[in-house]
């Protein structure tokens, strides 16, 4: 480890110091950029997202706030009005729901509400997702809300050069963006070097993290780490993974993701949020609309249980994992030809859960 | 001997954080609404500010009036009438300085027009061509706003903004009685006092939401009691009393703008007209209880205390009423002209560039107007509807 600093210069940093540092350089580049929210001031937030931005920038810059999310995005909205541009913390996922109205009905339409005479250069930040082994209301991922509602950008990193990239074309954005922050990667480490962070892509590009032929594995945010060890897994198999990090989810880089599923013929949506009405079902549909001629099996989703977010005890069971990629990836094989014969039979079900689907799909299980 | 048992014993002397905090001005409302016409102080009223007044109230009637009358002529979709409420509306757009900015609600039209914006423009939303038909920086009034409620914290937002910048702005936040139950009113309240943010909410209590009253709506003994909570003044007035209104609105302004934080009017005032045209107010009110209001009319109050002190001849009163016809007739005239609309605007303004899904669909909208307009002037008719 040692030696790799030494050579790349770069040192081992977290997600969530990337997003720290975004915030830092925003605040300091702009007088405009102003963070509120509850607890993101002496406390530096719950997750410490917001460490040091008080002390360093003042309490005017980087309010704690009283503790209502209706307000704190309310506030923001008049705050944008006059020329600021605020940066919310939403501190949990389900946290965010009593403030939905404001963003739904404010904060999206005020530029179309206006003909373009008041845009909302809002940053709401949203912490999302599980697997930290959060209780009851910590650990939803809504992204299929925001995404429903015009005008908002959304957008969510999976690495750590991602969380400082994009949380500086969020709050760079003349547009309100949801920035979902996948809050199991908050401590996921990457050598990255904060006085040069890398240049990434801008809000809307996809990346693909992975070359490979046999399948496209969609993604983003907690379940990209997932989706990169299923494809690494799948190598066993002789099966070669294509992964795609959307990064955006509105606006939704649906070039790079047709293009790879127009190379690879076969496509798995991933994401833990649940599959009814779910970011997936616009996926697959847009895929089937757009490469229909060049799909060999059916656009499959692997995603949440469909239910309120379990107790923690049980996430386990309802995160999408390894295993279940893996399985959905099993039956898509069906007639293909580098499957080995006998195969294919995955078509009505995959394998039992917890099982390597791959070996079990490939011995044929019916 | 539990604790709660022993007379007296649990009074623990609380730690700093615990002190109740205590502000310099009076926290608790009168208990009857402010008053000026009708008492002595009515005497010391300017002439000139009690004319003025007069004209805009004449002016705001027959604005209500005409604008009633354009629904009923299909040229708006809807119009919620303030008839009634004419002083509120005033007072609150004369209360405020240029800089300053108005948060009205969709009822309050009248008190946009009354800061300058032009009625055509301020009944867009409700003809239904655009949203909001003025640009809010032009005269500082935010989008006539229909959730109700939550354009309470837009005003906070904004003074504090302005105060963080050094701008002695005030904004000015009005709402009626049933937004006074919605969760946002209170986050406003609450954090406009946390801030000390200069903003006077205005409290339109008109007696119904829609169809509910007021008793079912709150058991406060007036809605300027929730000031108290949130460590704000709360003021009570008479809203049909429209010097009254000015005098205290420009009070909560005064002090907004001098540092001293939020306050909060309650102005008691009544819808004489249905919630809107779509209502029907005869199912929930009592004739005799609309008699009652209509004899406490805000316009003819000033009127009449102008002819009382001798402030006004025939030919003044015919003046103003001659005023207020021309601007009715010019507000007629131009509505009746049919808005010109681009459906390609649809896709200018949800982004500050359309994303590759708005593009496609801005390709398709176009293609199917260029093919009806082929098909129309194949056929050598005229294209259907008002878009063109």
């Amino acid at each position: 480890m040692t030696t790799a600093v030494a050579t790349t210069g770069r040192k081992p940093a977290t997600m969530s110091q990337a997003l720290n540092r975004a915030l830092r350089d925003a605040m300091a580049d702009d007088p405009a950029v102003h963070v509120l929210g509850e607890d993101v001031g002496t406390l530096g937030g719950v997750f410490r997202i917001t460490d040091g931005l008080a002390k360093e920038f003042g309490e005017d810059r980087c309010t704690d706030t009283p503790l209502a999310e209706a307000g704190i995005l309310g506030t923001a909205v008049g705050m944008a009005m006059y020329g600021l541009r605020p940066v919310v913390e939403m501190q949990f996922d389900a946290f965010a729901y009593p403030a939905l109205e404001q963003l739904i009905s404010h904060v999206s339409r005020m530029r179309n509400r206006t003909r373009g005479a008041l845009p909302m250069p809002i940053t709401v930040r949203v912490p999302y997702g599980g697997g930290i082994g959060g209780v009851e209301h910590h650990s939803d991922s809504s992204e299929a809300l925001y995404m429903a509602t015009p005008g908002l950008h959304v957008v969510t990193p999976a690495t750590v050069a991602d969380a400082y990239g994009l949380l500086r074309a969020a709050i760079a954005s003349d547009d309100p963006v949801v920035f979902l922050e996948p809050k199991r990667l908050y401590w996921s480490k990457a050598d990255w070097e904060p006085d040069r962070p890398e240049e990434v892509p801008g809000i809307g590009t996809a990346v693909v993290r992975r070359r490979g032929t046999s399948a496209t594995l969609i993604t983003y945010g907690p379940s990209l780490p997932v989706c990169l060890e299923a494809a690494e897994a799948a190598t066993a198999e002789g099966w070669d993974l294509e992964v795609v990090d959307l990064r955006s989810l509105v606006p939704l880089d649906e070039e790079t993701v047709c293009a790879s599923v127009r190379r690879t013929g076969r496509a798995v949506v991933v994401h833990e949020a649940t599959g009814f009405g779910g970011p997936g079902g616009e996926l697959a549909a847009r895929i089937t609309e757009r490469c229909f001629h060049h799909l060999e099996a059916p656009v499959l989703r692997v995603t949440g249980f469909d239910i309120p977010y379990p107790p923690p005890m049980l996430e386990k069971h309802h995160l999408p994992g390894v295993d279940r990629v893996l399985d959905a990836v099993a039956r898509l094989q069906w007639e293909a030809d580098w499957t080995s014969p006998g195969s294919g039979s995955g078509v009505s079900q995959g394998s039992a859960q917890g099982a390597r689907g791959v070996s079990g799909a490939q011995g044929g299980v019916r | 001997m539990t604790v709660l048992e022993q007379p007296g014993a649990y009074r623990p002397t609380p730690p700093p954080a615990w002190q109740p905090r205590t502000d310099p001005a009076p926290l608790l409302p009168d208990d009857e609404p402010y008053r000026l016409l009708g008492t002595p102080a009515a005497d010391a009223l300017d002439p000139e500010r009690l004319r003025l007044l007069h004209g805009h109230l004449v002016r705001g009637r027959r604005y209500n009036t005409q604008a009633t009358a354009l629904t009923r002529q299909g040229r708006l979709a809807v119009y919620p009438s303030s008839t009634g409420q004419e002083a509120c509306e005033i007072a609150a757009a004369l209360a405020l300085e240029d800089r300053d900015w108005l948060f009205p609600s969709y009822r309050d039209t009248l008190a946009a027009v009354t800061r300058g914006l032009d009625p055509v423009q301020a009944l867009t939303l409700l003809r239904g061509d655009w949203h909001t038909g003025y640009d809010p920086h032009e005269h500082r009034v935010a989008p006539l706003a229909t959730p109700l409620a939550t354009q309470l914290p837009h005003a906070v937002g904004l003074a504090h903004a302005a105060r963080l910048k050094g701008d002695d702005v005030v904004a000015l936040a009005m709402v009626g009685d049933g937004g006074t139950s919605e969760g946002d009113f209170h986050e406003a309240l609450n954090f406009a006092a946390v801030w000390r943010a200069p903003v006077v909410f205005l409290v339109q209590n008109n007696g119904f939401a829609i169809s509910v009253p007021l008793s079912k709506q709150t058991v406060a003994p007036s809605l300027a009691h929730k000031a108290v909570g949130y460590g704000m003044p709360g003021r009570l007035v008479d809203g049909n009393d429209a010097p009254a209104v000015l005098e205290v609105l420009t009070e909560a302004v005064r002090r907004a703008r001098a540092g001293g934080g939020p306050t909060l009017v309650e102005a008691v005032t009544y819808r004489l007209d249905a919630h809107t045209n779509a209502d029907d107010a005869t199912r929930y009110r009592s004739d005799a209880e609309v008699a009652a209001w209509r004899s406490h009319d805000p316009v003819e109050l000033v009127e009449r205390e102008l002819v009382r002190r001798d402030l006004v001849d025939a030919d003044g009163l015919a003046a103003v009423r001659e005023a207020a016809e021309r601007m009715a007739a010019d507000l007629r005239e131009r509505m009746n002209e049919d808005p010109a609309l681009d459906p390609m605007e649809l896709f200018d303004h949800v982004y500050a560039r359309r994303t590759a899904r708005l593009r496609e669909q801005a390709e398709l909208l176009r293609a199917e107007l260029a093919a009806a307009a082929a098909d129309g002037s194949a056929h050598g008719g005229e294209r259907e509807g008002t878009d063109r």
